[in-house]
């Protein structure tokens, strides 16, 4: 690569072209794959055994998610909710905290789908599909918290919008009820938006396969989808619409998460930064978990050529920029809470930062801003970005910190209610950690069996990126190395070697 | 060897690249024929417009989708909230001013319907699903998703002849070029 860069701008300096350096785009896909080759190589993973770690990995995080989630939620349904560590003021507890936790996961999907396939940042293509099932898996995860929360779970059908058996309807004027309908919609559209993504490299999985069932699972899921032109039309346009209505879906349901704190009038919740915050700190944690998953993903399947370190590179610095934008927040908050002169405020927020006497979680304040606004600073370093451990370590990191973000502002908030009478500490109990970290078994697991079994990178669109895709990449050479140029515009107009912006 | 009734689907010419592509489907549609498509395993740009072809109409339809989602969001919420059953909780009023507490059911309601839209209105837009389909006869469309670039022209094309269409995509650069059949019985 560099050499190359190097040999032609000499080339131009001789050919007496304006000196400016131009700089070359960082190519998306490596060594010059063909078409066959990528689709060889992501069908390959799913028509192959898988190798001995996927195995490491799915069966105990299977055997975690069938005792945790399946005994963990048995054992409670059966008990009765108090089995849950949740005090009487701090009805909350854990089960909220992993409820914002997993559905602040599943938002760098949609980002990575939607944002970014409408602000047309090709590299995106390495990762949305992986990233996006992290969304479905995240938020079946996230549901699971709320629906047994509310303690009968057989009545969770309370939530929906028909009347009861008194006829009263649901109040459409809390949050709590805005949340539901957020929550599912968003759901649903990830889905469909994912499913819809996934159709034309179904196709190609099908017609590869080798035997019956193969091509009959395949041939239903792949819908009959044959790659005509007539069909691509609608396709593309299916696909715009669907990103154009998941950008601000993506950001109204973390917004309508944070509702449900600051629409009340408890101090350390009532906050109008809550909306941005919540957002931007579930983007950072969802960039840190696709971080956590395609890392290793990438060096098992042996998919580096398609997943370069200049994707990792531009995730690192999202996490950078997004971690440097909850810092703010949390610093703002803090800021608000004693410039703002609200006794009750700054009360919760010196309990919370440890300048009160009685400050008994000050500790989870620390560990979150240590892990969320310390860590990711390491992203300014290139040679941080380039280092896959360093990578891994500061996501693993940010993950850890992300949950105790949400611990901070639910448990230090609710453990300190108006009347210290209620006062206690609040630890949770085995049966919430066997279910939070059953979920954590369940989206590993679930993970691993869409590796195994559906096409992890975006075949179709990753073939889309190629440089010989472009039906005139032919004549945009041609005219560039007539025009002695070195560069040019997308739609194929040549820039001359004054200009050092344009797609070079 | 299959035997029975069949009938035929059309031809099917196989080209290396998706300039080659591109440029044949120019010649196609300069041509006249209207019952024909190009297949390839990823989208081509600018290849509507060499098949001449217009822009999608799915965003019309979602527009009414998503309207449709805006108004059962609206209608459920005052219906229920200010006609049937008012219920005041934490002082907050019940009237027609309300609106603003109904703002995120509205907007989430109207990205569900238009979501729905969008998928319905892809599927039936491209007459999909169908699981069978006369090209899936032919042993090298298998390529289309893989690395295979083709024409196919339709027999029930007004234009359609078997050996001026055949030798009219050899001329366009057309390669493996096949007569597919149906297969009815």
């Amino acid at each position: 690569m560099a050499d190359a860069t190097t040999a032609k701008s000499s080339a131009t300096a001789s050919a007496g072209q304006p000196q400016l350096e131009v700089l070359e785009r960082e190519e998306l896909i490596l060594n010059n794959r063909s078409y066959a080759w990528i689709t060889d190589r992501i069908c390959g993973i799913v028509e192959n055994r898988m190798p001995l770690l996927w195995w490491i990995i799915f069966i105990p995080s299977a055997i975690i998610a069938l005792l945790g989630v399946g005994g963990g939620l048995t054992y409670l349904v059966s008990t009765g909710v108090g089995v849950w560590g949740n005090n009487n003021s701090l009805m909350w507890g854990w089960p909220i905290v992993n409820f914002v936790f997993w559905i602040g996961i599943g938002h760098a999907g949609t980002l990575i789908s939607a944002i970014l396939f409408l602000t047309r940042q090709n590299w995106r293509t390495s990762i949305n599909r992986a990233a996006e099932a992290m969304t479905i898996f995240a938020v079946c995860c996230a549901g699971i918290f709320p629906a047994f929360h509310v303690g009968r779970v057989w009545m969770a059908w309370f939530l929906a919008p028909i009347p009861n058996a008194n006829a009263i309807w649901q109040n459409f004027k809390s949050p709590l009820l805005w949340d539901v309908f957020a929550v599912s919609t968003y759901f649903t559209v990830s889905l469909i938006f994912w499913y819809i993504g996934m159709v034309p490299d179904l196709a190609s999985i099908r017609d590869r396969a080798k035997n019956k069932f193969r091509k009959f699972a395949y041939g239903v899921l792949a819908l009959g989808w044959r790659g005509g032109n007539r069909q691509w039309r609608h396709y593309e346009m299916c696909y715009l619409l669907l990103a154009a209505l998941s950008t601000p879906l993506v950001l109204s349901v973390h917004t309508i998460v944070s509702f449900d704190f600051a629409t009340s009038v408890v101090p350390g919740w009532h906050t109008t930064i809550f909306p941005p915050y919540f957002v931007a700190g579930a983007i950072f944690g969802g960039f840190a978990m696709v971080l956590t998953m395609m890392v290793p993903a990438r060096k098992i399947f042996g998919l580096e050529d398609l997943i370069t370190m200049k994707h990792i590179d531009n995730m690192a610095k999202i996490i950078a920029f997004t971690g440097c934008l909850v810092g703010y927040a949390y610093l703002m908050e803090l800021f608000i809470a004693w410039y703002g002169q609200n006794k009750f405020e700054w009360a919760a927020f010196a309990k919370r930062i440890g300048a009160d006497e009685d400050s008994p979680y000050a500790w989870s304040y620390f560990v979150m801003m240590f892990c969320n606004v310390v860590s990711p600073q390491f992203f300014w370093f290139e040679k941080c970005r380039k280092n896959l451990w360093v990578v891994m370590g500061v996501a693993m990191l940010v993950n850890i910190g992300m949950w105790f973000e949400r611990f901070v502002i639910i448990v230090t908030t609710l453990a300190r209610m108006w009347f210290p009478g209620d006062w206690q500490y609040y630890s949770a109990s085995p049966v919430d950690v066997m279910t939070f970290v059953g979920t954590i078994g369940m989206f590993l697991a679930l993970f691993m069996l869409f590796l195994r079994f559906l096409p992890c990178v975006n075949i179709a669109e990753v073939k889309w990126t190629l440089l010989s895709s472009n039906v005139h990449h032919d004549e945009m050479e041609e005219a560039k190395k007539a025009a002695g140029a070195k560069c040019y515009e997308a739609d194929g107009e040549v820039i001359t070697g004054k200009r050092t912006g344009g797609n070079c | 060897m299959k035997t029975g009734i069949k009938k035929v689907y059309g031809y099917l010419a196989r080209f290396e690249t998706p300039t080659d592509l591109y440029k044949a489907a120019a010649k196609v549609r300069d041509k006249g024929f209207k019952k024909w498509d190009a297949y390839s395993s990823f989208p081509i740009h600018g290849m509507d417009a060499a098949m001449g072809l217009g822009r999608s109409k799915l965003p019309f339809f979602v527009f009414f989708g998503g309207m449709t989602g805006t108004l059962t969001a609206l209608a459920l919420q005052f219906g229920t909230q200010v006609a049937l059953y008012p219920t005041i909780v934490q002082a907050k009023p019940t009237n027609l001013f309300t609106i603003p507490a109904y703002f995120p059911v509205t907007f989430e309601l109207t990205v569900l319907f238009s979501a729905f839209t969008t998928l319905f209105g892809m599927l039936a837009l491209s007459q999909l699903p169908r699981m069978n389909h006369p090209l899936f006869e032919s042993e090298q469309f298998k390529r289309v998703t893989d690395d295979g670039f083709f024409i196919a022209i339709e027999a029930r094309d007004p234009r359609f002849n078997r050996e001026q269409t055949r030798e009219f995509l050899s001329e366009i650069g057309g390669s493996d070029i096949e007569l597919v059949e149906e297969q009815l019985s």
